[in-house]
């Protein structure tokens, strides 16, 4: 019998060790279906699941369509484009009159932190947070443990260096939840304006020096650098930014060797991460996307299997 | 949950006497060995799997693969269980396209296990053929299956419990009806 008695996914930061053990067995177990040829399980027919994006997407939204087609349910794809919110209806109206039509799950991506949650509070369905603002990104940070166990096998004492925007990536605040859960030390690293001191109250390193980090780092996960956070005055030029910050050969000769490079996508090459980098050996980019799959399949078979369970949260 | 052990039906040398007389039916019936395959039900299934390819490789020298099967997406309850199975691995790392499957478990029931795991292997290959061997066959069939091999046909009431215990995982060979205990 299993122990996830969670109703919805809103973050990691809800999560304990063994639900997070719990998703990413269970993706284990279901990375299987996905090689077969007909790559399709029954488990769960019936079922509708609604992709709520407010906010662009391809990955997650299509990786989120695979895994719920992959488990047989019926999905639905819903956009900020073309819908009634570019007439003024509220995010609360919108989801009201969706689950007028009785789905089992709400996948939400909005621009604001915190809606997923504020969804929760008033819907009968499952709510799954697929990014909210710079809040978390929980299946993002899941897939991306699924990916450093297949790779490293065990999380203790793991160094793990994140770089890049880290005051707006929502990936890197459920990264360092988790990883920190689970046993790993967590470096940041990022020019001063986009990695505010305060995130040492989340209990990981903070360093403004890529090389001096990457010494000893087992996992290297780069960020994508937004342009218009440049246009913000975040940090003077693409160009000093690259000079600093971004991934190169000579750079990734100072980690552990044997280190893996990670990427949550879309990568801008050359900005963050060099070509030659991207598509090293050890790089992982492709495997999260594939990996992503799976651990998306594990939260929908987790989350919509059983009995409807009275308890909330 | 307290349970009352009522009876040892089996021990090990019943077992093993009965997976030997179901070896040798499965040699009798499969004329082309080379063709079969042994899939095992998760979990006791596979290891009375495993013991029947170590017999035939014993006596006629011949490799018979075996692989895993996980039935828990296929269940038929899935909507209704109070508490939801742990999914674990299904490993069949060889076609079964045109093999003549063996499958195995360890208790035959109500026949819905058998059913799920059928419409699994569908869903990975079309067999030749599919035969069912069940270490015990406990009655109370739900659905029209039956098995070709059986180790012991066992009558029994519904509020019993038929537990099938090996040596891999159980540290003993045996089989036990048992009874929840009665609730004061």
């Amino acid at each position: 019998m299993l122990e996830f008695k969670q109703r919805h996914l809103l973050g990691i930061q809800n999560l304990d060790v063994s639900d997070i053990m719990t998703i990413l067995d269970t993706a284990e177990s279901l990375a299987e279906i996905s090689t077969r040829e007909v790559k399709k399980v029954p488990t769960l027919r019936g079922k509708t699941v609604v992709n709520l994006f407010f906010e662009p997407s391809t990955r997650t939204r299509s990786s989120f369509e695979l895994a719920a087609k992959r488990l047989s349910a019926d999905i639905i794809n819903f956009s900020q484009q073309g819908s009634s919110v570019v007439k003024g209806e509220t995010l609360k109206d919108t989801v009201l009159n969706l689950e007028a039509m009785n789905p089992d799950a709400l996948i939400i991506r909005h621009s604001c932190s915190g809606a997923p949650y504020f969804v929760s509070t008033f819907c009968k369905s499952h709510v799954i947070n697929a990014g909210d603002g710079s809040h978390e990104h929980p299946t993002q940070a899941l897939l991306d443990a699924f990916t450093i166990r297949q790779q490293k096998k065990s999380f203790k004492n793991l160094r793990v260096v994140i770089v890049g925007d880290i005051l707006h990536s929502r990936v890197a605040r459920s990264n360092i939840f988790l990883l920190q859960k689970v046993g790993a030390q967590v470096t940041l690293v990022g020019p001063p304006p986009l990695l505010p001191a305060e995130f040492n109250n989340f209990g990981a390193q903070i360093s403004y020096d890529l090389d001096r980090a990457l010494e000893g780092a087992d996992v290297i996960m780069m960020l994508r650098i937004q342009k218009e956070r440049q246009e913000a005055n975040f940090f003077p030029s693409i160009r000093e930014y690259r000079n600093l910050y971004c991934l190169t050969q000579k750079r990734y000769s100072l980690a552990n060797k044997d280190a893996i490079i990670m990427h949550p996508g879309p990568i801008n090459r050359g900005v963050e991460i060099s070509s030659e980098m991207a598509d090293s050996v050890k790089s992982v980019i492709l495997k999260q996307v594939e990996n992503g799959i799976s651990i998306r399949m594990a939260i929908l078979y987790l989350l919509l299997g059983g009995k409807e369970r009275e308890t909330a949260d | 949950m307290d349970e009352k052990i009522k009876a040892r039906v089996m021990d090990a040398g019943k077992i093993k006497r009965s997976l030997d007389r179901m070896t040798t039916e499965i040699l009798e019936r499969n004329r082309n060995l080379k063709n079969l395959v042994i899939v095992g039900i998760r979990t006791r299934g596979i290891y009375l799997g495993k013991r029947i390819s170590q017999q035939i490789k014993e006596l006629e020298k011949i490799d018979i693969p075996v692989g895993v099967l996980d039935i828990t997406l296929y269940r038929d309850d899935f909507a209704e269980l109070e508490t939801q199975h742990m999914v674990q691995k299904t490993e069949i790392d060889f076609p079964i396209s045109k093999k003549d499957v063996l499958l195995v478990d360890d208790v035959l029931f109500t026949g819905r296990t058998i059913r799920a795991a059928m419409d699994s292997l569908f869903d990975l290959g079309r067999p030749q053929s599919i035969q069912l061997l069940v270490l015990i066959d406990r009655g109370h069939r739900e659905l029209p299956i039956r098995a070709d091999y059986t180790g012991k046909v066992l009558p029994t009431s519904r509020r019993e419990i038929v537990q099938v215990k090996l040596m891999e995982i159980d540290e003993t060979d045996e089989v036990l009806i048992t009874e929840p205990a009665k609730l004061e």
